[in-house]
């Protein structure tokens, strides 16, 4: 061990006793992509998942396909936080390119283990004396256990998992059972793999001294959890609710909703004969996949896509016809960075205002806002009784952070309540009412009934069009009658306010502070009220919004408070405007922003200090 | 001579034509896209389609205006422009049990509406797609479409320069199964074409010349009336015989292309020109090429295939429309998530 660390001294028992950092740190495993790197990073996941010990993964990936940079974080907290910490504790440095700059964004006391290669054309000692390094030869052992060249790209990241393990006393069984778990049903690529993370365990423990202070030690607060992406959990909330028309575009981060979806359907909606109760279908773009989901939804179906922020850009034209002829769908966008193509493989909020104003004229949708895994699992469900309920097309608003990392969740409940298909008229009831329009508000809940094509009676059919159209669904250019449907439109948009999941209050105690936040930031958020208390003393109080339009308890919670600071992940405050719109004007003034915007997932350190920083501590 | 008014003529559900109609067009007297609805009417009438099977579709133009002007007994999806087929693919996927007609127009399919159209086309969904074909924007008062004829010529003087796009050789290429052209005044050829077309399981794509009276109906216009009575070239001639009516076997068998359609119907293309096949899809494209070359109006039967399996074929659902599944079918059980979560632990 040619290693000397003198930040840390020599005596290194004694460090450790000093200093020991135990379930509280951050990974940084930086590789390039395309380099299989995923799996080995999910079986370090889950082997911290495994020890009991809260953890989290954000993977910060290019848009492209092999070789550049990619950073994948995995967050060990005993406090259960898993928002994005801002510093890395502990560097995998596999990626040489990036390796110097990873090294300097160290925070003093970190570890780096770096392929011992390395040393001889970037001399790390020299750039930080104040970390503790570990180099390993990973092509060494990589090629001993690995026969293959071909392999031996992949088998290498495994190494890495199994000298991590050994150097936070990850215990190389719970290891072995992650990846048990990851090749389920592939026992030779478990062996091979299993293998070089033993290979990488033997070698820290016969060649590695311990300096630095981090441990993973045995907790119990995994019990029960599941591990899952955004993204699937979307997936699944939409095959739980019946979906049986799913028409996309592929399109980074929301791609894998539908594919977590059509690998459900296959496996759960299948009849004995072999025949689908579902279709998916690959559309030409996004036009034509909106298109399809409300030919579906006038048709009956319970129908959906999934996109991200130029997909949403496209299907404009048509929620705007959606919205105006009252067809349900669903749309999922899993927000990227924007504007225009952006950074399409990382995080943002930013979205909001063009979903909920998609397309000309006065047209507004309703949004629902999941705030973690197990929501997004619920409010998809949720989007389709609202979708055939309002007989309109509803927005769930996901984004890279939250669809596509893995989050430790609460298990998902099976859903209590039956589907709520909506207003619906039957031949029998045609044959009853003599008659229906299909726009006309007879129950005074602003929504129409409707009816399906190939009902069975001479009087059920009516002319859907997204040009002017009267009560009774007929043309028209005559003002009072045209009016006569917006206004009733505003009408059943209001009532939604009601009906869609309610905010969550979070906090709501003395405080004259209020915050108000959705989505991903909610996970950092927990985390900086924690730090606020702990350096500032102050309490503040919290409501997390779960949709749009909002309920009258988000205008009671800013009437009640002070101040309300609206923390969002985009540049120009959108949800703060939103709620600027809807709110009293003597409201307005309360609202203040905290702002996160580079494409990374928004992290508790930065709201803290921006917090701090208006608020003068 | 005092007898009672006769009984209207009733088809073989016990309809008469009038439950076939629709509302009173607004569209300009003489226009082509009439006479088309009319024939619709007819052949629907004739082949004794349940109305309230029937899911018509169309973008926007004065094309798709028109399917208010048939078939009010049926559910109608007036779109936006050049988007028809997406939403006719989605309906069908919701209910594929239902007849599907679209109707959109040159502008609406050529142009605007040339992605979807080319997708619709390739998937071979079972329904109808009618393009009234007239060559011109009527709504916003005549500007060429993208049919429009190389050297045909507006009513201002201004020449098409450039090529026009063939739709039938297109949608023959694609994957479309059934692929005719017609001329909104020929109500023979209109009619029993349309009348197969109903028998017909896959992709349907007419184009059907449908002069525009107010735009395009004068001299050096190839899509006028007058030049289509002079120019007509039809291909072969279309003799049907539905499923439910007897055939009389009073031909040349030589001169016959016969063809069983998949509901039992049995189409006859007597051949004008000589030995065309239309089976032969390499053959049918090259016809309509070297057609369009000589500035030739071919009409008639181009391409029939009834073996191809339709895009609802390959994706093997129930029988039943998918839209109107019961919970019990399509929310998975209580076990099966349950097993879910814990393969997630």
């Amino acid at each position: 061990m040619a290693t000397v660390d003198p930040a840390l001294g020599e005596k290194q028992g004694e460090f450790v006793t000093r200093a020991r950092v135990t379930n509280d740190f951050s990974i940084n495993v930086a590789t390039v992509n395309g380099s299989g790197s995923q799996s080995a990073n999910s079986v370090l996941l889950k082997s911290i998942f495994g020890m009991g010990v809260p953890v989290s993964g954000k993977n910060l990936f290019p848009s492209n396909i092999a070789g550049q940079p990619t950073w994948f974080l995995i967050r060990a907290s005993k406090n259960g936080y898993v928002a994005r910490k801002r510093d890395s504790e502990i560097l995998v440095a596999m990626n040489p390119e990036t390796a110097k700059s990873d090294v300097q964004s160290l925070p003093p006391g970190a570890v780096v283990i770096y392929e011992d290669n390395l040393d001889k054309t970037l001399n790390l000692a020299q750039i930080r004396n104040d970390v503790s390094l570990y180099p390993v030869p990973f092509d060494k052992i990589t090629a001993a256990i690995c026969p293959e060249v071909k392999l031996r790209k992949l088998v290498r990241n495994m190494v890495y998992v199994g000298v991590v393990a050994q150097l936070l006393a990850i215990d190389l069984d719970v290891v072995e059972e992650s990846l048990r778990q990851q090749f389920s049903k592939k026992q030779k690529v478990f062996d091979m793999n299993f293998g070089a993370a033993k290979a990488g365990f033997d070698y820290a423990q016969e060649n590695l001294t311990k300096r630095d202070p981090f441990f993973i030690e045995r907790m119990n607060k995994t019990e029960g959890k599941i591990i899952i992406e955004g993204n699937a959990a979307c997936g699944m909330g939409a095959v739980f609710a019946g979906v049986t028309v799913i028409a996309w575009y592929p399109i980074t981060p929301s791609t894998s909703v539908v594919e977590a979806a059509t690998a459900l359907l296959k496996r759960l909606r299948v009849t004995p004969d072999g025949k689908a109760t579902f279709a998916v279908i690959q559309a030409e773009d996004e036009l034509a996949a909106i298109g399809m989901v409300l030919g579906a939804g006038w048709a009956g179906a319970r129908s959906m896509t999934a996109t991200s922020g130029p997909g949403m850009s496209l299907m404009a034209e048509f929620c705007g016809l959606g919205y105006y002829a009252e067809i349900p769908g669903v749309i999922i966008n899993v927000q990227r960075t924007g504007p225009s193509t952006g950074m399409p493989t990382r995080t943002q909020q930013a979205d909001l205002l063009s979903a909920a104003f998609l397309s000309h004229g006065d047209t507004k949708h309703i949004l629902l806002l999941p705030g973690s895994v197990k929501e997004c699992f619920e409010l998809t469900m949720a989007a389709f009784d609202l979708a055939e309920r309002f007989q309109t097309p509803v927005f769930v608003l996901s984004d890279t952070d939250m669809g596509m990392n893995h989050w430790m969740s609460e298990p998902f409940d099976y859903p209590a309540k039956p589907l709520d298909r909506g207003k619906v008229l039957t031949a029998a009831d045609i044959e009853r009412l003599g008659g229906f329009e299909r726009y006309r508000d007879v129950d005074g809940d602003a929504i129409g009934w409707r009816t399906l094509p190939g009902t069975k009676h001479p009087k059920a059919s009516y002319f859907t069009r997204g040009s002017g159209h009267t009560a009774a669904a007929g043309y028209t250019e005559n003002p009072d009658e045209y009016q006569a449907v917006m206004d009733r439109l505003a009408r059943k948009f209001d009532n939604a306010r009601k009906l869609v999941p309610a905010p969550v209050v979070v906090k709501d105690g003395t405080s004259k502070i209020g915050f108000l936040a959705y989505g991903s930031t909610d996970c950092a958020l927990s985390e900086s009220f924690d730090q606020i208390k702990q350096r500032y003393g102050r309490n503040v109080d919290y409501l997390r919004l779960r949709a749009y339009p909002f309920a009258q308890s988000v205008h009671d919670f800013v009437a009640s408070h002070e101040r309300i600071y609206v923390v969002e992940q985009n540049r120009d405050a959108q949800l703060a405007s939103l709620l600027k719109l809807d709110l009293p004007v003597d409201q307005v003034a309360k609202l203040r922003s905290i702002l996160h915007y580079n494409g990374l997932p928004v992290d508790a350190e930065s709201i803290t200090e921006e917090f701090a920083n208006q608020e003068g501590l | 001579m005092a007898t009672a008014a006769p009984a209207p003529k009733i088809n073989h559900i016990g309809l008469p034509i009038v439950e076939y109609r629709g509302g009173k067009s607004t569209l300009c007297a003489g226009c082509g896209h009439n006479a088309i609805s009319e024939r619709i009417v007819d052949a629907l009438f004739e082949m004794g389609v349940d109305p309230e099977r029937v899911m018509k579709m169309s973008g926007i133009g004065c094309s798709s205006k028109s399917p208010a002007y048939f078939l009010s007994r049926s559910h109608s999806f007036n779109g936006v422009h050049g988007r028809m087929p997406a939403i006719a693919s989605g309906a069908i996927l919701a209910n594929h049990t239902m007849m599907t007609l679209g109707v959109s127009g040159d502008g609406d399919t050529a142009s605007i509406g040339m992605g979807q159209f080319v997708h619709m086309m390739r998937r071979n969904l079972p329904m109808i797609y009618i393009i009234e074909n007239n060559g011109v924007y009527g709504l916003t008062k005549g500007q060429f479409s993208a049919t429009a004829d190389l050297g045909s010529k507006l009513k201002t003087g201004v020449v098409n320069d450039l090529p026009a796009i063939d739709t039938c050789a297109l949608a023959i290429q694609l994957g479309a199964t059934f692929i005719g052209r017609s001329f909104s005044g020929d109500k023979k050829q209109l009619l029993s074409m349309l009348k197969a077309a109903i028998a017909h399981k896959g992709t349907v794509m007419l184009d059907v010349i449908s002069p525009c009276v107010t735009f395009n109906d004068h001299e050096g216009s190839t899509k006028s009336y007058k030049f289509m009575q002079e120019n007509d070239d039809p291909i072969n001639e279309i003799g049907f015989v539905p499923s439910f009516e007897e055939i009389a076997v009073d031909y040349n068998s030589g001169e016959i292309f016969e063809v069983e359609m998949h509901d039992g119907s049995n189409l006859r293309l007597r051949k004008l020109h000589e030995d065309y096949d239309p089976t032969d899809k390499a053959n049918a494209v090259r016809t309509l090429m070297e057609a369009q070359a000589n500035g030739e109006i071919l009409t008639g039967v181009f391409y029939i295939n009834t073996t191809q399996p339709t895009f609802i074929d390959l994706l093997n659902v129930v029988d039943q429309p998918l839209g109107t599944l019961p919970e019990s079918l399509t929310r998975p059980s209580k076990s099966a998530f349950d097993a879910l979560m814990a393969e997630l632990k």
